[in-house]
């Protein structure tokens, strides 16, 4: 039920992102969802494509210092509230939320969240005890 | 003034005959008591006995930095351990810090020559110097406190860092003497300025500046902004501390070496030939009146010329000009010596970080600033960032621990650092000493 996203390191310069964009466009990689984290420094940029190792090839190859996570793509009720009562549920848990971000399509009346726990296999466990639903990796990257 | 004026002055002739003696004995000594000289002198097929005159001192081997760091800590030590009363060390990685060592004898006559120093810099009986080299491991806060006190003069051992209090202190003793790095004492006028205190309306007249190079351009910065005159000290733990030379304040031309210790002399650093007078090359001393810690011919890697003219503040010794470079990577942080290999070692020590790094030496203000850039790998590389930054404090943490000097830890991407002809450039200084 995992899904696998993609890390890169970037140093915080002018055109980098556009230079990463520009690598999965040449090798046809199509970006499903990304969020950026920075420091003054450096950032580090997350993705979900639609082939996790077609991308990452061509990024190492390009020179740059490429991870492999596994993340969870939980399904979220789309109204108020709907991401509150989940948070809540898990800090109730004691699952820890590494970071979160949104993917861009919509399941049904659903929407869709990355998270990142620092214990992905409790998190998944604790999750589907509850009934949420969680996207598996290989439906979420052809969304 | 002179503090010693019978050796300081002495004839040539004279002071040659005593260096001869006095090297005849060091060598002895060497080649009895320590392993490591004995050694070398046999791999080379030479005996002490081979050793008749001060040009036969080129006959001998060298002594590096190397050979001290393959003898850690006390191997170089020509007496029992109960007759040293003193332990210095340079700074290093772990288990490998240059170590040395002092007798009873050896501390006075340190103390002697730091008090030639300080007078041929200005000071006498009766000033209040501020000492504000660091006091510990380094040789350079004792060193000066040593000499101040033979002197007679009284000594504030204030030592480095705290600034806003130090600037207090020379308001309200009135210290007429200064010792410090050269920045150092930039940094201090800086924060008393801050402070509303002007240098200027101080008592201070002399400064008594080392540990680390700084130009002409820097000296006369030195002298308007403090208000004092500003004369350069020489010395490496190696060879005895500060106090191996020293710059008279009539002349501040050119450092006179107290050759009744120190036997100088200049060698081209790739072949190893001795340069005659005058010829610009790599620093070698040997001394001859250590007793715990002697050196045979060892390299400093600085880089200068020794020039024999008679200074007009009646010296005979024989001078070296101001410290041009060095033959190695070494570079000087904030009086702290470091080298590439230092940090390469603190960063492979660490689990997960390769070593394809690079020092970038900048001078804010006045004080040096050392960037130390790691190329992120894929074994180092998190997706979260405050591993990443975790790393990066780590890193600054060991080499703080390690090295003594603080650095900002900047993690780059892969083939950030450039490469010159598939060699990484370990080193960009761009400070304009």
């Amino acid at each position: 039920m995992r899904a696998e996203q993609i890390s890169v390191f970037l140093e915080n310069k002018a055109g980098r992102l556009c230079e990463v964009t520009g690598i999965l466009a040449e090798a046809h990689v199509n970006i499903r969802a990304l969020a950026l984290a920075d420091t003054s420094d450096f950032g580090v940029l997350r993705l979900i494509v639609d082939d996790t190792d077609k991308a990452k090839e061509a990024l190492k190859k390009a020179g740059f210092t490429v991870g492999k996570t596994n993340v969870l793509a939980v399904e979220v009720p789309d109204r108020p509230g709907g991401l509150h009562e989940i948070l809540d549920f898990l800090q109730s848990s004691h699952i820890n939320v590494e970071y979160m971000y949104a993917f861009v399509q919509q399941t049904g009346n659903n929407a869709v969240m990355i998270f990142r726990f620092d214990n992905t296999d409790e998190a998944l466990r604790v999750i589907q005890e509850k009934g949420l639903r969680v996207i598996d990796g290989k439906t979420l990257y052809g969304m | 003034m002179i503090y010693d004026i019978e050796y300081e002055t002495m004839p040539r002739e004279a002071l040659e005959a005593i260096q001869l003696r006095r090297l005849k004995a060091t060598i002895d000594r060497c080649y009895a008591s320590v392993p490591f000289y004995r050694k070398k002198f046999e791999a080379a097929g030479i005996t002490p006995g081979d050793i008749q005159s001060l040009k036969d001192l080129q006959r001998l081997p060298f002594t590096t930095k190397q050979d001290l760091r393959d003898n850690y800590p006390f191997g170089m030590f020509a007496v029992p351990m109960e007759n040293v009363v003193r332990i210095h060390a340079s700074s290093g990685t772990t288990g490998q810090p240059t170590v040395v060592g002092y007798t009873a004898r050896d501390v006075d006559t340190w103390a002697g020559l730091m008090a030639r120093s300080l007078m041929a810099g200005g000071a006498s009986r009766g000033d209040i110097i501020h000492n504000a080299y660091g006091y510990g491991l380094f040789t350079g806060g004792l060193g000066a406190h040593y000499g101040a006190e033979k002197l007679g003069a009284s000594v504030i051992p204030v030592s480095g860092g705290n600034t806003k209090r130090q600037v207090v202190i020379m308001r309200d003793f009135g210290p007429t003497i200064l010792t410090a790095t050269p920045s150092y004492a930039l940094h201090l006028a800086e924060v008393a300025e801050e402070l509303g205190v002007s240098f200027r309306d101080l008592n201070f007249k002399y400064g008594i500046f080392g540990a680390e190079p700084w130009s002409e351009k820097m000296r006369g910065e030195i002298e308007e902004k403090l208000g004092l005159v500003a004369v350069d000290i020489y010395g490496l733990s190696e060879v005895i501390g500060p106090g191996v030379a020293m710059e008279c304040h009539e002349a501040k031309n050119g450092l006179h070496i107290f050759e009744d210790h120190f036997i100088p002399e200049i060698i081209n650093p790739e072949t190893g030939e001795v340069l005659p007078y005058g010829e610009i090359g790599e620093l070698v001393f040997t001394s001859i009146t250590k007793e715990a810690f002697p050196v045979l011919r060892y390299r400093t890697r600085d880089i200068t010329s020794l020039n024999p003219e008679p200074c007009i503040c009646g010296r005979t010794v024989v001078r070296m000009n101001k410290v041009s470079g060095r033959s190695d990577d070494m570079l000087i942080i904030r009086g702290v010596n470091v080298f590439p290999s230092q940090i390469e070692s603190v960063l492979m020590e660490m689990q997960n970080v390769e070593p394809h790094y690079q020092l970038v030496v900048d001078r804010e203000g006045q004080l040096d600033i050392l960037t130390v850039m790691v190329e992120v790998s894929e074994a180092m590389f998190s997706d979260e960032v405050k591993t990443l930054q975790g790393m990066e404090r780590e890193i600054t943490k060991n080499i703080k621990e390690y090295l003594g000097v603080s650095a900002k830890v900047k993690l780059v991407e892969p083939k950030a650092i450039a490469r010159s002809q598939g060699k990484a450039v370990r080193v960009i200084d761009n400070r304009n000493i």
